[in-house]
Formats: structure tokens, sequence, C-alpha cells
């Protein structure tokens, strides 16, 4: 198929930044959307363009480098990771917008990259569990009732891909949080530090940048691992209960 | 100097120690541990550690020694340490916990290890890997990662290829996200406590050695293009493994081998080359177009039947439409024992003969069919369909968003695909390259798996350097400090520094007419058609000649638009691609020179009369460890070769047999 593609371009953060068209052909619908960002990159080589510079590593969904707002969506039209979204998503003839994540908290460092380092700073502030190497007990000394152990393991899918954020209107990372807040709080490996983590780490997510969350939803929508909205609601009740 | 062997490379003196306490081989380890110095808490502080690689071995040794009180810098090119591959691992971890009583031990663990390599790995470390595999899971546990548990709320376990035991411990088919964020966490910790010093979007690519030891990195920063100097007591590579020197392959875009090609390049000796392990159950290639190919967890094999048609003119059929008298199971009909569980190797092969053969299935790419059936068929009428979603559902929407096609109705499409790398930089007991102060932990050494890793076995062996061994075993190094400071300007450091500078600028200038990344397919076609699957003798010496020319036009036609000074992709690439090149050649030399079949590596000219690989132990009982001996291509700079006898004392060796 034959498409425009309209992909936003800045040198660097202080660099003006402009929408540009390029037009690309003979793309076969079962590239993966990178796929078909690599085809236009040697075809800018060929001309002697600099190639359009975009996150990208494990291409199977799961590293949660690759990002893109497609057509003002969060990894595109469908609910997947933009190295699992394909081509046959989009139809011959189409326009395809393309812009980096839109987020105060993630500063823009060239064409469609950005900086979440941000995530890594909330993580550093409470989310893990404080055992040493090697301080150990033995694994099945303490038993997880399924349910739970399933709750922990749905909500530590996330990838900090960034796309909820992206996503939300007000730039909050609260998603993101709630899931590890959610992960850790499922598990009785995670009760000691429950109360001093959620502070700590919301007192961090507000100290980024990152927005308040009005319960709009659009974060879980555009969640490439499906982490439920609800996790916010835990977040917010431990929240409380950590204050009191 | 000695004599040109096969016009390729020298016979350097045998390595003879290997640092191995003596005694039996259950109490080595132990005695190790006691007879490394210690180093006391307020001296720790005093020492630098550099980690190259922020995977389960990089993350967990800097979660570790920062622990421990050391000051360690990590690097990573990703822009959060949390990106590094491992993250991608789906099947699962093994340890020989023997939850299900099904007769495991820390023996059969050992033995099965080493038998699942072929016999081309080295006794003593991997019976310090199944040793220190239990207290692994029971460190993950601790940090929350969520393992699958059954309704009795313990941890449940499944099997995987090569073994009869269920010893693999799991996370749905994200088992290496969820042990990769445990190790991240525990070095976020770090972070935050100030013993972890984290450097992103960072790639290493130079090691300073100064008066023989490892004493720093050059690295560049990838946004700014700033060239940066690093010092440190000692410096740790767990920069994984090179299997992106076949450009299509299953690890992440941007895996490389510069860091360790550089270290080699620097005096530490490259181990076995030439072992690439083949995973048998990936997606199979679509088009042209791709740049990468996804695998499809082994564990799948568990319950899924592996079959082609009988005959060859079924291969285009609705595989519904082709009735059971009419399927090949040839798994389960040539080895009875294992069936569809046979390690990698094995399996890898018979579905390219099966596909040699025309009766592969799935879209004809060139004059092939590259692709074998996987079919839950049986599984979805022996199990509920909810049952076989909550072992696989994950991985089946993976394989549909792909193919477009659902596994639950139509069979799964697989073939084989470059995976793992067993080789990398030869170590020591102690995890030490022959560069003093210069460790390889993880997938970037090559001392644990052999000539074939078996499945669940990459996570333990990352996870048990970084964790376990590293800790103890660099500790006996720092005992040796304080270090003489080097001095940010000394000759060494300006010199590593000048190598980054000219390159790069060499890269940039060249402005020729092909992009990095036709070089990179190139190279890569050369190495899956000559140094694949299959190899021989003569195939293996054409695809040395043709990658010294590919080299040779790279160096002269190679086009890197931009500049050093930003964020630039193509410079990246081009830095790595000229490593894959020079490796690609001493992978080729290495197999060439190994002429015997073992495990992954099966040379044609070595095989039993029933088509399996025949090892030869008489003459090859031994690693290659390659000396890098000047610029590559011919005589002067033709890579010398050490011997490293494997010595089995406490296993017999035997042909293997899955029969």
């Amino acid at each position: 198929m034959n498409l425009t593609l309209k992909i936003w371009r800045q040198a660097g953060p202080e660099a003006p930044g402009e929408m540009v068209t390029y037009p690309v052909s003979d793309i076969s619908e079962d590239m993966s959307f990178l796929e078909m960002l690599d085809v236009l990159n040697e075809q800018l080589n060929a001309k002697g363009e600099e190639p359009v510079a975009f996150d990208s590593d494990c291409r199977e969904g799961i590293c949660g480098m690759c990002s893109l707002m497609i057509n003002g969506e969060a990894h595109g039209p469908e609910v997947t990771t933009t190295c699992q979204l394909h081509m046959r998503s989009f139809s011959d003839g189409d326009t395809i917008t393309i812009e980096p994540w839109r987020a105060k908290a993630f500063p823009l460092v060239r064409d469609l990259i950005v900086d979440r380092s941000a995530f890594d700073r909330v993580i550093q502030a409470g989310g893990y569990v404080s055992v040493n190497t090697g301080a150990a007990p033995e694994a099945n000394n303490l038993q997880v009732r399924k349910e739970k152990a399933d709750r922990a393991f749905d909500t530590a899918t996330c990838i900090g891909c960034g796309a909820c954020v992206a996503a939300c209107p007000n730039a909050s990372g609260m998603l993101f949080l709630g899931a590890k807040i959610t992960h850790l709080g499922e598990l009785p490996q995670g009760q000691a530090e429950r109360d001093a983590r959620v502070v700590k780490m919301l007192g961090q997510h507000d100290a980024e940048d990152f927005g308040g969350c009005q319960n709009l939803g659009e974060c879980s929508a555009a969640c490439p691992k499906e982490i439920p909205l609800d996790v916010i609601n835990q977040l917010n009740r431990d929240f409380m209960k950590a204050k009191r | 100097m000695a004599e040109l062997i096969d016009d390729l490379y020298r016979l350097g003196a045998p390595i003879k120690d290997t640092k191995a306490p003596e005694g039996p081989i259950e109490d080595k380890w132990t005695a190790a541990k006691f007879d490394n110095k210690l180093v006391n808490p307020s001296n720790r502080r005093k020492l630098s550690v550099i980690i190259v690689g922020t995977g389960l071995a990089g993350a967990s040794a800097a979660a570790t020694l920062g622990e421990a009180g050391y000051q360690v810098k990590s690097f990573c090119y990703q822009d959060s340490p949390r990106r590094a591959h491992s993250i991608a691992a789906q099947g699962g971890i093994n340890a020989a916990k023997n939850y299900n009583d099904d007769g495991d031990s820390v023996y059969r663990l050992f033995y099965d290890t080493v038998k699942g390599g072929d016999y081309r790995s080295r006794e003593d470390n991997v019976y310090r890997l199944a040793e220190v595999a239990n207290n692994i899971i029971d460190q993950c546990v601790a940090q929350g990662v969520p393992f699958a548990r059954d309704y009795g709320g313990l941890l449940d376990n499944r099997s995987f290829g090569g073994v009869q035991v269920a010893r693999t411990f799991y996370a749905r088919g994200q088992t290496g996200q969820q042990l990769l964020i445990g190790a991240y966490q525990a070095m976020e910790r770090q972070v935050a406590a100030g013993t972890v010093e984290q450097f992103t979007r960072h790639e290493m690519l130079e090691v300073i050695v100064v008066d023989g030891k490892a004493r720093g990195i050059i690295a560049r920063d990838m946004v700014t293009g700033e060239i940066e100097t690093h010092l440190a007591d000692a410096v740790v590579l767990a920069s994984g493994g090179y299997g992106n020197v076949f450009f299509l392959s299953t690890n992440a875009m941007g895996c490389n081998v510069t860091a360790t090609w550089r270290a080699h390049r620097k005096g530490a000796y490259f181990g076995n080359p030439c072992y690439t392990q083949i995973h048998p159950t990936c997606i199979p290639v679509s088009g042209d177009h791709q740049s990468k190919l996804t695998l499809m967890s082994e564990s799948l094999r568990n319950d899924g039947r592996i079959w082609v048609p009988k005959n060859r003119e079924d291969a285009d059929k609705d595989p519904r439409d082709i009735p059971e008298e009419d399927r090949d199971y040839y798994l389960e009909r040539i080895y009875p024992a294992f069936g569809n569980l046979v390690p990698r190797d094995i399996a890898s092969r018979q579905a390219k003969y099966m596909c040699d053969d025309g009766r592969g299935v799935g879209p004809l790419v060139g004059d092939f069919r590259r692709g074998v059936y996987l079919d839950f068929a049986s599984a979805l009428s022996r199990m509920s369909r909810e049952a076989i979603d909550e072992k696989y559902g994950n991985l089946f929407d993976m394989y549909q968003r792909i193919t477009g096609e659902d596994p639950r109705e139509v069979p799964m499409r697989i073939y084989p695909a470059v995976h793992y790398t067993m080789g990398g930089l030869w170590v020591d007991y102690d995890l030490e390259t022959t560069i003093p102060g210069l460790y390889a932990v993880g997938e970037a050494n090559f001392s644990d798996h052999g000539a074939n890793r078996l499945g669940a076995s990459s996570l333990m062996q990352c996870l048990s350097d970084g964790y376990f061994v590293l800790p103890n075993t660099i500790r006996n190094y720092l005992a040796q400090g304080p270090f003489e400071p080097v001095a940010p300007d000394a000759p060494e450091v300006r010199e590593a520094e000048e190598s980054v500078k000219s390159r790069i600028d060499t890269l940039l200038s060249i402005n020729g007419e092909r992009s990095v990344d036709s070089f990179h397919r190139e190279l890569g076609h050369i190495m899956w058609e000559y140094c694949g699957m299959e190899r021989t003798e003569e195939g293996l010496r054409k695809a040395i000649d043709l990658i010294r020319s590919l080299r040779e036009e790279f160096w002269r036609n190679v086009r890197v638009l931009g500049s050093a000074e930003t964020l630039n992709q193509s410079l990246e690439k081009a830095g790595r691609v000229a490593d894959f090149l020079e490796l690609g050649e001493l992978m080729c030399i290495d197999a060439l020179h190994r002429r015997e079949s073992c495990g992954g590596h099966f040379r044609a000219e070595s095989q039993t009369e029933d088509g399996e690989a025949l090892r030869d132990d008489e003459h090859f009982l031994y690693v290659a460890a390659w000396e890098f001996a000047g610029e590559p291509s011919g005589a002067p700079g033709a890579p010398v070769l050490h011997k490293e006898d494997l010595i089995y004392k406490a296993i017999e060796l035997k042909q293997r047999s899955y029969k």
C-alpha cells in the first residue's frame, strides 16, 4: 500500500520542531509499524536526509521502549505496543500522523524520542521490596492465595512504556504508579513497606510534574498491557490509609 | 611465530588452570567462598566497580554489589535499565527444588545441563550453577516476583525441553520480564541509597587497561554524543549475547557485540564463538521487510504436538483438512522417550530436515516453505479452553497479532531461528577474563551452556552469576585494593579515547553509497547460510572470503549521515555492525576448525548413520579460546587458538541420546 506520513521532526530539545510530510510506497500489510518506519529511513538515507529518530528495541511487545502518538492515539489504533501494531490496521492511501509522547514529565530528546527517566525515579522512591541478596527465606515458606498472586501478576505486567501518561489529558502517571502499588500490595512480601511506599512514590510522581488524576480512564484504555483502571482506586485507598 | 593452520589461525599455549579449587565437586564452591579474601565494610566504600549492561546479570550484580557497599556505576544503552533484553525471556527459570518429588536434585540439574550442552561446558561451573539455583528462587520470591502458584498457594512448576522432571518456575509467558523487574527494582533501590550510579543511553565503546588491569571504560553519551571516561577498580561486562550478527534473530534490535568485542581486542580471549543456539519455536519469516524474529516460548511444546504432512502435496492445504493418518508427528516418531520435548538443537534440526524434504508448511519464502505445525488441537480436547488460555494465552495472542491467525483455531506455524549465543568472553572459575580486573557475566561469558543451552537455563545462569557468584569472586580481586589511582589523562586513557573518536570520525567521513542496515543484512545472510544450523568446510571457507570483502566494502562505502555531537542512531548501528563484521569472521574460523558436530553446532561432515550429531571427544574435548592478534583478514592478524581441555570427573562422557 501507499501512505502519506506526517512526522514530527525536531533536532533537539531546544531546536524548533515541525511536521514534515513523507510519502512511502510498497508497504506490506505484514510489516509492523516500526518496520514501515525502517523502510522510510532507508529511503531518507539513500536521499542523503537524516533518518527519523525513534525508540524501539525488543520488537516483541515487552520491553516498553517503543512509543509514538499515531493519529493522536498512544501506540496507534490497536491496544498494543507500536512494535506489535501491524500495517494491516491501516488502508491504502491513508495519511498517518506520527508524534512523540506528549507530557511535561517526558521532555523531548529528538524527533520522536522522549526522556522517560521520571519513571525510574518514581521506582527509586520506593517501588521495591527491601531484601538484600542472600537474606531471603525458603520460597515456599509463604503461601500466596492464587487470586492474589494472579492480581499481583496482572498488575506487574506494566512495561513502563508511558502510553498511560501520553493518553491522559493531564499527563498523569497514576496508572503506572497504581500498577506498582497494587503489584507489591497484593503480596505478603510487600506489606512491611506498604504505607511508606505509597507516600514516597506519590510524592515523587508529583515532583516529576506528572499531572493529577481525574479518573477519565484514557490511561487504561490506551495501556498495551491492559492494566485495569481500579489500580488507581487501590493507590488512593492505600494513600488515605497511610496518611491516617 | 607459530605456523599458520588452515591458512587461518595459529596455535597458542594451552590454558592450564581455570582456578577452580581442588577437591570433590560438591565442595568446590563452598571452598572458594571461604578461601576468597574478605573486604571489610568500611573499605568497600572506597572501591569502585563499573558494570556494563542492566539485564538479569548486570542488574542483579549492581544491586548486590551496591548492597554490599561498593561504589557501582551501571551503564546501559536503553533509556531505562528495565528494558534490557532479558525482559523478553518467556518460558521460565530452572531450579532443583524438587517441589514435585519427581526425582529432581542438584546433581540431576547439573547432569542435565552438562548433557544438554553436549559435554562442551565446564563441569565445575555448571555444578555451581545448579547448586545456587535454589537460592535464586528464594531471592526472587522475596522481591515480590509473582511466580505462578497453585490453589494451595505454593509455587507451581512445569517442564522444559531436554529434561524429564518439572523444575521450571514461571510467571505465565513473561518470566524474564518479572525477574528483570525484580532485579531492576533491587538496583533502583541502591540508586536511591546512593551506592549505584545509573547511566542510561550510554554505550561502552572501549575498555581502559592500565598496567595490564582493567581500570575503566570509554562510553558515548548517546544523547549529547559526548565521549566520557569512567574509571574504576574493576569492570564487569554483562552486555549479553551477539546473535544479531545474523541480522534476523530473536534478540532485541540493539543487542550487539561491541562491549565484548572491544574487550577481546584489548586482550580478553573469546570462547567458542561459533556456538549459536537455534531456537526451534519461532514465528516463521513472512517476507523481506522483516527486522527481527519473534520467539514463541518453548513451554508450548509441553502441550503442543509438532507435525508436518506426510505428503508434499498437502503442504499448502488447510491443516484442518489433513486427516490424522496423513500427518507425521516426526518428533514423537523418532524420539519416543522425549517426543516433543527433545532439546532445542534436535528439534530445530529435524524441523529443517522436514522443510528441506519439501514437507514444510506456510507461505513460500524463496523456493521453500519454512514452517512446521505446532498443534494444540489434542490439548484443547483434553483440557478446557480456559485452562489452555491460563497457561499460554498471552503467547497465543502475540502469535495472532503478528500472523493474523488464531492458534486455537488453526495450528501455529513455527520455524527455527537464531536465539542465544553460548560463546562469549572466556572466563575462569571466578568469571574473570584473561584481562585481570575484567569480569564477564551472564550471556556475555561462555562457560555454562556448552554447545547448546537447555530451556530455562539462561535466566538461571544470569541471576546465579549476578546475585551469587560474581559478588563472591570479585571480592577476592577487590581485596587487593586500594588500587593506585589512574590519572584521567594517563596515556592509556588518552589512547582509548582517541581510538574511539577516530573510529567515529572515520565512520562519519566515508559518506559512501550503502546504508548500515544493508551491510548488516548481507552479513546476516552469509552467517545464516554458512554458519547457521548446518555447516560445511566448503561453506565456511566461502563465508570467510565473503565476510572479508564485505568488511572491506563497509569501510569504503558505508553511508552514515548526521554528526557525532547529537543523538545519531545510524552512527550507533554503524559502530556495532563494524564489530559484527569482525566477529563474524572469527565465528566462521572457529566453526571451521571444530571438525565435529556438537549441540547447536552441526557439521555435515560429522554425523552418525541415522543423521544425529557426532561428537569427536578424542580431538575436540576442549574450549576454543581465541586471542586477538591484530587487524583481522590475512596471516599477520590471524587469531591465536588457546585450548582449555575439558575434564570430566563427576560425569561420564556419553553419546547424547534422546531416543
